[in-house]
């Protein structure tokens, strides 16, 4: 089972990290990551973080996404 | 405040407009399959299979790696747990999964040292704390997984730890997609392709499962945006016919996936034929710890009598795997087999697929 | 598969720890008062109406962010009255202590009781204490039972919703059950999440007196909303439907439960409780509420709807629908 929710690294200390999730920290291994740094956003799973989170394909999607929602709004016809 | 890469994705009018655009678009009658069990939880968490059109039905796949764990594993894990002088360290999931005579929380009633942890660096600290004790983890999972245990056997022979053991049952995702698609009757017109497996191991792994049967498949995030969007890609492909490997968790999964985690998982791990509940035995389909690591192998460790296991008499688990039948064909099914009373692992493990049916579908 | 043996799901306060009594103590025990299977029972003594409750308290660790085992005992019996209708006065404390267990903290925890008994308004009237030897118990174990009148007008009880009435939730959920579990060993977080430990027996007063009109009170222990919901949908046989998005989570406490694959809905709560009150009285019922020190964060999470008898659904943040059903056993973090 996989928790998907993304943790923001807020410190490092040899290869674990300590990682924040709205206010909530704990500790993850960052041996899975190549160059962590801190203030990226990472998945954790297992109490490893797996993947860093690309900041700007998520940009990217969120921007796709949004324009669908003005998009669909625009050509809705009033009322 | 809000959870950031999260919350945004979560948004009920973004989530109304793809849904709208789903009903626009898609005609035919479809049935896509989910094989993460993740995102069967979330689809139904989140109330999705009431909000897309009736023509399109979702199938749970072999994507909860409790579920799919072969009956023999599952009473090998039992046995283990009886060896002297053991403590047991597992992730949740298996504590009530039922074996042939017994389940790891029923032993640990009876007395046994079974601990749920939650990392298996958790597993490695109560092997140094505990140097007169056997400490084995029981190792089920994905490609997710699977590079985290694999840095738990390098960091135990870093440390010098010799009471540290590992008890391989781990499997691979692509592979079972070939095996899947042999399987007799089986009708899928398109896959939501799994999150974070494919967060180690890019969307490239399946291109060779792509090229062959040229299946639509979209890799997909666990949020209700995420979901629905795969949904409505997947639904394009199919009503344009034309199959495509897209990806639409560009955030966390890339083309190669996380190369480092690949090449840890390598080092430790090599490929083994073993055998997945439902489907049988998948050549290559198992990860098996290296000759070179061989010390921290349970499995060559202790000696496991293969007792005649036995699936469960009357469950379908097998056909519910491979989104040949439904939780509700199952005889079985809320009547003899309940959470409380697992007849079979899909009842049991939080994402398994009878599971969720149980818990959130009312029946119609 | 049976089990022959007690497991901890047993007393997680889901299914399982109902099938326990359901099986093995109602047939036993049975009578009419124990029957209704109510936070306590209600007893008529001598034309009077009274509600009487025991609980036992194992909560580890003893001394958790928020509060203690020795508060939380007396909170918890006093709620328990309280969402008979009764008005609590007099309780009990039986304790059991472990060989070698710290003076200094059993008077930390006394005295915190006290404290507790104050501030609730009753007295600890008789008690008693055992010492087991190391190993035959894990610290302290406190029981509390108490008593308390219930005003002749007042009439609630979990099979007595029906349809139209509006649910108000007094404040966050989860904070105690999430607290307790992120001070468990193995659990490394840091947080700043507090238990909700608290008496809602002057809470209940207000709402009283602001209302008639009150059908169900039920305190959301063990097994959370979830399961509390369930129960009275079950016996008031009839349908409830509540809105996710209006359910208060504190942000802290979403993170863990998301964190550990955890439903907010089945997380225990010391310190909320949740109302059925007919629509015409639901915005007077709600200011009350939120007009005692424990409630200011109260609202409306959802309805009881005709039809559907004996099921709870949840409307999805996303607008989608799903049944929510009663909690099976101990939730198991999940991890693949
Ligand atoms: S590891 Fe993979 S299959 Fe398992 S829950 Fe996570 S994404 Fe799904
Ligand atoms: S309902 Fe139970 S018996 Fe039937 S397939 Fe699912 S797990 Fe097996």
């Amino acid at each position: 089972m996989c928790l998907a929710i993304p943790s923001k690294i807020v410190k490092i200390e040899n290869n674990m990290g300590i990682i924040d999730v709205d206010g909530v920290q704990r500790q993850a291994s960052l041996l899975l990551l190549e160059d962590p740094k801190v203030g990226e956003y990472v998945i954790v799973h297992a109490g490893f973080a797996i993947k860093k989170i690309d900041e700007e394909a998520a940009m990217e999607t969120l921007k796709v996404l949004r324009e669908a929602l003005a998009f669909a709004e625009k050509s809705e016809p009033a009322g | 405040m809000t959870i950031k890469h999260a919350d945004e994705y979560r948004d009920p009018e973004i989530s109304r407009k793809i849904v709208e655009q789903i009903n626009n678009l898609s005609k035919k009658k479809i049935r896509l399959m989910e094989v993460c069990g993740t995102h069967t939880m979330s689809i139904f968490r989140n109330g999705i299979r009431k909000l897309i059109p009736d023509t399109i039905s979702l199938l749970s796949g072999p994507g909860c790696p409790v579920c799919v764990t072969a009956q023999n594993e599952i009473d090998a894990f039992i046995e283990i747990s009886g060896k002297p002088d053991t403590i047991i360290t597992t992730f949740g999931d298996l504590m009530r999964v039922p074996g042939t005579g017994s389940s790891l929380q029923k032993e640990r009633a009876k007395g046994k040292d079974i601990r749920i942890i939650y990392s298996t660096f958790d597993a490695i600290e109560i092997a140094r704390k505990n140097p007169d004790k056997r400490v084995i983890f029981l190792g089920v999972g994905f490609e997710t997984t699977a590079p985290t245990v694999a840095a738990s056997i390098l960091s135990a022979r870093d440390m010098k730890i010799d009471n540290y053991f590992v008890y391989s049952a781990h499997k691979t995702v692509p592979r079972a997609l070939f095996a899947l698609m042999k399987t007799e009757g089986i009708k899928i017109d398109g896959f939501i392709l799994p999150g974070h497996v494919s967060v180690i191991i890019g969307t490239g792994a399946y291109l060779p499962f792509f090229n062959r049967f040229k299946m639509p498949c979209v890799v997909a995030g666990f949020e209700p945006s995420d979901i629905l969007q795969a949904i409505l890609m997947l639904a394009e492909q199919i009503e344009n016919k034309s199959p495509e490997l897209k990806n639409a968790y560009t955030r966390a999964v890339s083309f190669k996936g996380n190369e480092k985690a690949i090449r840890i998982m390598n080092d430790v791990f090599e490929q083994a034929d073993v055998a997945w509940r439902g489907i049988g035995v998948i050549p290559g389909s198992g990860l098996k710890i290296r000759d070179e690591f061989s010390n921290f192998d349970a499995g060559k460790k202790f000696e496991i009598i293969s007792k005649d296991s036995k699936e469960p008499k009357g469950c379908a688990c097998g056909e519910i795997l491979t989104g040949l039948k439904t939780p509700v064909e199952c005889p079985l099914y809320k009547k003899i087999c309940t959470p409380v009373e697992p007849v079979g692992p899909c009842m049991v493990s939080s994402e398994g697929t009878c599971a969720a049916y149980y818990k959130y579908h009312n029946g119609d | 598969m049976k089990t022959d043996r007690i497991l901890l799901d047993h007393g997680s306060g889901g299914k399982i720890s109902h099938s326990l009594t359901l099986d093995i103590m109602l047939p036993v025990f049975d009578n009419p008062m124990l029957s209704k299977l109510n936070d306590g029972a209600i007893l008529n003594i001598g034309g009077k109406k009274f509600a009487f409750s025991t609980d036992t308290y194992v909560v580890d660790p003893i001394f958790f962010p928020g509060g203690n085992i020795g508060e939380l005992a007396i909170y918890g019996t006093v709620n328990d009255i309280a969402m008979c209708g009764g008005t609590p006065l007099y309780l009990s404390a039986g304790l059991v202590i472990e060989e070698g267990f710290p003076i200094s903290d059993l008077k930390k925890i006394i005295k915190s009781m006290g404290a507790a008994a104050a501030k609730a308004g009753v007295k600890v009237v008789t008690g008693d204490t055992k010492v087991v030897p190391k190993g035959a118990a894990d610290k302290i174990f406190i029981n509390t039972s108490g008593i308390g009148p219930i005003p002749d007008d007042i009439d609630v009880g979990c099979e007595k919703a029906v349809p139209g009435d509006i649910i108000i939730l007094s404040g966050t959920i989860a904070d105690h059950g999430i607290t307790v579990l992120t001070q468990r060993e193995g659990m490394t977080f840091t947080s700043s999440v507090k238990s909700d430990t608290a008496p809602l027996n002057h809470m209940v007063e207000k709402i009283f007196s602001s209302s008639k009109n009150i059908h169900v009170l039920r305190d959301p222990t063990r097994g959370g909303v979830g399961t509390s919901l369930n129960e009275i949908a079950e016996k008031s046989n009839c349908g409830i439907k509540i809105y996710e998005n209006k359910i208060p989570v504190k942000n802290e406490v979403k993170g863990i439960c998301e964190l550990l694959g955890f439903d907010p809905l089945y997380i225990a709560n010391e310190g909320k409780l949740l109302a059925f009150v007919s629509p015409e009285d639901a915005g007077k019922v709600l200011s009350a509420v939120r007009k005692d020190e424990f409630g200011n964060e109260a609202c409306i999470i959802g309805e009881v709807v005709p039809g559907h008898p004996g099921k709870v659904f949840l409307e999805t943040g996303i607008g989608g629908t799903r049944m929510v059903d009663m909690l099976t056993g101990e939730q198991l973090p999940r991890i693949c």
